[in-house]
């Protein structure tokens, strides 16, 4: 848990800086967790091994994510007259020509670039309708570093809060800016903040809840670990208006690298008092601690989050009580989302008139979204709200990968639902979203296309709420439990006529019957997905094929005898000696030995295998 | 269900009596403790749980609750390298199902077993969270993304 990887060991330390002249080129590498997967740790040594033999006068940094993942390993070079290149897919073998051409000689090289201040690339359009105020710097500053943070306006609102508004013009800039939850729900969070400003404590808690536990969503990771401070200062703004004076990170145990990157943070914060007794000179005193989860989706609900904080089973209780009233340990808390938080600042600073300028009528401002799946250009984006999935999708994700057609998309992971392509033009705003059945949700966006079967992606969803459910609740800890077992056996063919009915009367019953959202919105991916793709659901059950070609108990490999010249390439590498034949005579597959592996057809160069 | 009191100097006692001594005094430390001393031990045995339990002055039955209900916990001892295969969303649609398979082939073991020879435990997990480079796994603390079911178990077998 302590280290982001072991590799990380073996890079040069980073010199201290020796007061030289300014240096020529600043170079950042991206190293979020995106980027070290991609290897970035390896093109960053690669790079230095590089710069050792050129004697140059360059600075070398890391930052957090970028959000160009599509292109890791990124890497950014600045120059003294203020340009910037970024460079994408970057692997050790091209530091070499990289710092010959571009730092020795001068001469960027231009096949290799993805993003460059003085040029026209074709990725340009992946920032041309974003709109950064979470992500402002991620993927610029060093998240390593205050002072970085510090440069680019970090802390000025934490100091513009506590010595020039009270707490209640505080709340009112966020109340006034329209910011809403952006964990998923959307409730207005300064409507939050009052009531547990309003509540009577000689105690009060915030928590931010960075327990990220959607599969398919990775924006709270990414702005732990490229921006931490934003965050925490989100933190203490929010602790100076409801009046708590102690804070918790609770992060998601899969998340080393952002629980490293925070407890640093936190180590500078208090070396420079902006966390401790008598925060710049006021009265204001704040405590900020860290709790890793320890690996259970429910803790994504607040009352279960706060349970686990107490070191109980995550259990999520009835409310009300509210947290604002009674909350950790009993005392009035106020929680919210890493992305909410991340807001906070921006909005203290430019005001919320700025911030409610952007968006609809009841969704204001940004949001961030994780473009995962079937997309040309994956990545962290955010986007202002009102824009179309359209846009995010062909404009800002470039479309889909390998030129298939996109099929649908999946918004707020397993609370959520799939939006079919039909409704590409809705708008990204809570109500617009909900409307579909899906739900905005934290910002998970994973894109499908036409090899993607809905009721494998249902079952996929059910699969793991059935998993995650507490237990607590007969409905939901049995019902996603039968839930399940139906979607498997129409996956496997062997649904039964009024399985979709059977489906849709329990989904509505869990939906009624469970305390929390887990089990409130478990069944939502199978509600979107009969709603949407019914007669994909059809054909499992009555005609015992997937038309997307996915579930591999309902598919048929058959040779074409026109086709097959009899090259016995197919049958070499057929594990369970399937396909027989002479050679240069056509093949048979055994279907009733056939495990359906799809080695034959990878194998196949003249198109001679047809899945059915 | 071995009693404890008679052993002679346990070295794990040291280790869990250090992470105690740590977090005393501390509201809330049932889950940062049972987190560290399974980081030092490997796994929480019944002796641990059973000193963490008088450490903490908490009963037992509630520690075996949470040690439970959290995935993180492991009530058996691992190999000597942990690989997690992702099964998000985005791996899911990705092929993850293949990567698995390629690894639990390569390996001879099934998923949450471990190697005869003790040298790998393979878990598949929810989401790794480094979605766009799907499908992804993680061995111990190194993720590798953009994987196919050749190249993930080249990656396995390097350890």
């Amino acid at each position: 848990m302590k280290k982001a990887t072991s590799k990380a060991k073996t890079l040069p330390k980073k010199k201290a800086v020796k007061k030289p002249a300014a240096p020529d080129y600043r170079i950042v590498v991206g190293l979020g967790s995106c980027g070290i997967a991609a290897g970035g740790h390896k093109v960053k040594a690669a790079l230095m091994e590089s710069l050792k033999k050129a004697k140059l006068n360059v600075q070398v940094s890391d930052t957090g994510c970028v959000g160009m993942c599509y292109s890791e390993v990124l890497l950014d070079v600045h120059h003294k007259n203020g340009q910037v290149y970024t460079y994408g897919n970057m692997t050790p073998d091209r530091m070499a020509r990289f710092v010959d051409e571009h730092l020795a000689k001068g001469q960027p090289v231009a096949d290799w670039l993805v993003k460059a201040s003085d040029r026209a690339l074709p990725d340009d359009s992946f920032y041309a309708k974003q709109k950064r105020i979470v992500l402002r710097n991620c993927g610029d500053i060093d998240p390593e570093k205050i002072e970085d943070y510090m440069a680019h306006g970090g802390y000025q609102a934490l100091e513009k809060a506590l010595k020039k508004m009270s707490p209640d013009e505080v709340i009112k800039e966020v109340l006034d800016s329209g910011l809403r939850g952006r964990g998923g729900a959307g409730f207005p969070t300064g409507r939050k903040w009052q009531f547990a400003r309003g509540s009577r404590g000689d105690k009060k808690y915030i928590v931010c809840n960075g327990d990220e536990g959607d599969p398919g969503a990775f924006m709270d990771r990414s702005v732990l670990e490229g921006d931490p401070h934003n965050v925490m200062e989100g933190m203490l703004i929010a602790g100076y208006a409801i009046g708590a004076d102690e804070g918790y990170f609770y992060v998601r145990a899969e998340y080393p690298l952002a629980v490293e990157r925070l407890k640093l943070a936190i180590e500078q914060a208090k070396k420079r008092g902006f966390l401790g007794k008598n925060i710049m000179g006021t009265k204001f005193c704040f405590e900020m601690k860290i709790k890793e989860g320890a690996g259970a989706f429910v803790c994504g609900e607040e009352t279960a989050l706060m349970a686990s904080i107490e070191g109980q089973r995550g259990m999520p209780r009835l409310r009300p009580p509210f947290p604002a009233v009674s909350g950790l340990w009993g005392k009035p808390t106020n929680i919210n989302n890493v992305e909410t938080f991340a807001n906070v600042p921006w909005i203290i600073l430019n005001g919320s008139a700025a911030f409610a300028s952007l968006g609809t009528e009841k969704s204001k401002g940004s949001k961030v979204f994780a473009l995962a799946g079937k997309i040309a250009r994956g990545g962290l984006v955010e986007v202002p709200m009102g824009i179309t999935i359209n846009e995010i999708i062909h404009e800002v994700g470039g479309g889909i990968k390998d030129g298939r057609a996109f099929k649908a998309v999946q918004m707020g992971g397993p609370s959520g639902g799939c939006i079919p392509a039909a409704l590409g033009s809705t708008i990204v705003d809570y109500d617009s979203v909900g409307q579909t059945g899906a739900i905005m949700g934290s910002g998970g966006m994973v894109v499908m296309d036409d090899t993607t079967c809905m009721v494998d992606i249902a079952r996929f969803f059910l699969d793991f709420t059935q998993k995650e459910s507490c237990g607590k609740c007969t409905f939901c800890r049995v019902g996603t439990k039968r839930m399940l077992e139906i979607l498997e056996r129409i996956t496997k063919g062997r649904g039964q006529e009024g399985d979709i009915e059977l489906l849709l009367e329990l989904a509505e019953k869990i939906k009624i019957s469970s305390l929390c959202g887990l089990g409130q919105t478990a069944p939502n991916p199978v509600l979107t997905t009969v709603k949407y793709f019914r007669q994909e659901y059809e054909a499992h059950i009555k005609d015992k094929t997937c038309p997307a070609h996915s579930c591999k108990e309902l598919l048929k490999y058959e040779i074409v005898p026109e086709k097959c010249i009899g090259c016995t390439a197919c049958a070499r590498v057929c594990p369970v000696t399937a396909i027989s034949g002479q050679v240069k005579k056509p093949h048979v597959i055994d279907q009733e030995a056939c495990i359906k592996c799809g080695n034959c057809v990878a194998k196949c160069k003249f198109d001679a295998i047809k899945v059915r | 269900m071995k009693k404890t009191p008679g052993k002679k100097a346990n070295p794990d006692l040291g280790k869990i009596n250090r992470v105690l001594a740590k977090y005393k005094g501390n509201k809330g430390a049932l889950i940062p403790v049972l987190q560290e001393v399974q980081v030092a031990l490997g796994f929480l045995s019944q002796d641990s749980l059973r000193a963490i339990s008088e450490g903490l002055a908490i009963p037992l039955s509630q520690i075996y609750g949470v040690a439970t209900f959290y995935t993180q916990f492991r009530l058996k001892p691992i190999g000597k390298h942990l690989v997690r295969v992702c099964h998000g969303t985005a791996c899911h649609v990705g092929g993850a199902e293949k990567i698995s398979a390629a690894i639990e082939a390569g390996l001879s073991v099934r998923d949450g077993e471990t190697t005869a020879d003790g040298k790998f435990t393979v878990e598949s997990v929810a989401c790794l969270g480094c979605c766009s480079l799907a499908p992804v796994m993680m061995v111990d603390n190194d993720t590798f993304g953009r994987l196919t079911p050749e190249s993930a178990i080249k990656a396995v077998k390097e350890y």
